[in-house]
């Protein structure tokens, strides 16, 4: 089975690393991979726009760790852990966000279903989940409150 | 602040948890400057990649939703004590910064 | 409509005047406080954990904080804090020149009285008369190079007690009076004092945020808050919280603060320093 080192937009080699850091390769090259149109897409259309489609089978194998009320909207740690097998990606959805994808994170080889972040999110909403494995994809979703601060917000 | 990038690299039964923390505003594009009443433009990392041993292991997207001074932890089976865990990012004004660390 | 609340000194039964038998001042205070802040204490938790400020009130958020304490934004100011602590000035000398074993391990005794000087010396006013005292410019009070050094030197003296002395001396007793009086005098056109919300109110919600507890305040700045996106001081929060009783702020370290923060780090004498922190 050919091994998972390229996955479309997906991984850089040791050499591209390399090659960036040299400052060798300018953003356009490296990041013909960042998928503009994902993460500027509005509402539902994100999902789709990321993946091409927003057909997903709700999964209870997806735990989202994540506050149930965010002290402050622009700092909440969330953590998706899930054993799913032959996992491909993990990406994060902030559904009440102007631009819901707030990161997808491509896993290789070696990786084990769990990615831990900090994101914003604007508002009260759901907090989604999406882990692509085996060709497919799995969704689980997270409710968090977001307050206005008070005096001492 | 400098473009610093702090990492913890452990391995613990098979297992080997990558934790960093990135030195970076992530500005949206959408905040106004409180004094000049102009919108501070959008500045975010957009990619980090993460290394074990010169192997791709993982690589993040990032839109401007991750918050400031970013996190964020992986694991991946295998990695041995004195490995190297190296940690990469690019931004959408084509600057980068890139960190090496062993794994404990 | 928020019930009448009575915090004076004498409600709480504390001393007053500079002119009691000058050890039993603070001293009494003390043990006044603690008592006070024992009868409060949420369920299943110890005097100690008024370290954790609001979040001893909410396992919720306490859990969401700990998940960024973990691997908190302010180490890349305490690691920028180094690095500046480390530069020497122009003329050669070092910060580590002016403090008792260079600053490091000794942020639990700030603030002093200065008795030769006739004020209270706080921790960044020292950082910054070390710099005047070598020829540098002093940097800004409320935020950057100063709060991250003085971050990462008091990080190296995290889980130490507070040990702020007020001495028998009729200057350090009045200083000391002049920052209690401050904690409850009312400002601001909403006429609160510090302590209607920090003593009465303390664990209770204004809007959406949790009213921290007075005892325990001065235990983890300078604090990165996620308000701010970075790391303030305790005169920058000092400031803040007075525009928010929209009262007009007073200047960093000018006496009205300087008193203030010994008194109100007194107050927290025998909690362990937890700074810097990473709050709401």
């Amino acid at each position: 089975m050919q091994r998972r080192t390229f996955l479309k937009g997906g991984l850089a080699t040791g050499a591209v690393a390399v090659a960036v850091g040299a400052g060798l390769l300018t953003p356009q090259t490296v990041l013909a991979a960042w998928p503009k149109a994902a993460f500027e897409a509005k509402g539902d259309a994100a999902m789709k726009a990321l993946f091409g489609t927003t057909a997903t089978t709700a999964s209870g194998d997806i735990k989202i760790k994540a506050p149930d009320i965010a002290e402050n909207g622009a700092v909440v740690p969330v953590s998706v852990t899930t054993s799913i097998g032959s996992i491909e990606s993990i990406s994060l959805f902030a559904s009440s966000n102007p631009s819901p994808l707030a990161a997808s994170f491509n896993l290789g080889a070696t990786a084990e279903g769990f990615v831990s972040t900090r994101i914003k999110v604007r508002k009260t909403g759901k907090v989604n989940a999406i882990v692509k494995a085996g060709g497919k994809m799995y969704s689980a979703s997270k409710d968090v409150k977001v307050t206005i601060g008070g005096c001492g917000g | 602040m400098a473009k610093g990038i702090r990492i913890r690299a452990k391995t613990k039964g098979g297992v080997t948890t990558v934790k960093a923390l990135m030195s970076h505003p992530m500005h949206t594009g959408l905040r106004k400057n409180k004094k000049t009443g102009k919108k501070i433009p959008a500045h975010f990392i957009q990619e980090v990649n993460c290394e074990h041993n010169g192997n791709a292991v993982m690589t993040a997207l990032w839109g401007p939703a991750v918050s400031k001074n970013p996190y964020l932890s992986f694991k991946f089976k295998g990695g041995a004590k004195g490995d190297s865990i190296k940690v990469s990012w690019v931004d959408n004004k084509g600057q980068s910064a890139t960190q090496e660390s062993k794994i404990r | 409509m928020m019930k009448k609340i009575i915090i004076t000194m004498t409600a709480l039964g504390l001393v007053a005047g500079a002119n009691m038998a000058a050890q039993a001042g603070p001293k009494e205070d003390l043990k006044k406080f603690k008592s006070y802040w024992t009868k409060k204490l949420p369920e299943g938790k110890t005097l100690d954990d008024y370290a954790d400020g609001i979040y001893i009130y909410n396992q919720d958020l306490y859990d969401s904080w700990q998940a960024i304490e973990e691997f908190p934004p302010y180490e890349l100011d305490i690691e920028a804090g180094e690095k500046e602590y480390n530069k020497p000035f122009k003329n050669g000398k070092t910060y580590a020149s002016c403090f008792k074993n260079g600053g490091i391990g000794i942020a639990q005794n700030y603030p002093y009285w200065n008795a030769k000087q006739k004020k209270v010396k706080t921790f960044e006013g020292e950082l910054n008369e070390c710099r005047k005292k070598n020829g540098e410019k002093p940097l800004k009070w409320k935020k950057g190079k100063l709060a991250q050094l003085s971050a990462y030197l008091k990080d190296t003296a995290r889980g130490k007690a507070i040990n702020v002395v007020v001495p028998n001396d009729a200057g350090a007793l009045a200083a000391y009076e002049d920052g209690k009086q401050f904690y409850f005098a009312r400002r601001g056109q909403l006429n609160f004092s510090c302590a209607h919300c920090h003593f009465d109110a303390a664990g209770k919600y204004i809007r959406a945020n949790i009213l921290s507890a007075g005892y325990g305040q001065a235990t983890n700045f300078p604090v990165y808050r996620s308000k701010w996106g970075g790391l303030g001081t305790m005169h920058r929060r000092y400031g803040g919280c007075n525009k928010q009783v929209r009262a007009k702020p007073f200047k960093a370290q000018k006496s009205e603060y300087t008193n203030l923060e010994y008194f109100h780090t007194y107050m927290s004498n025998g909690l362990k320093l937890n700074a810097p922190s990473n709050r709401q």
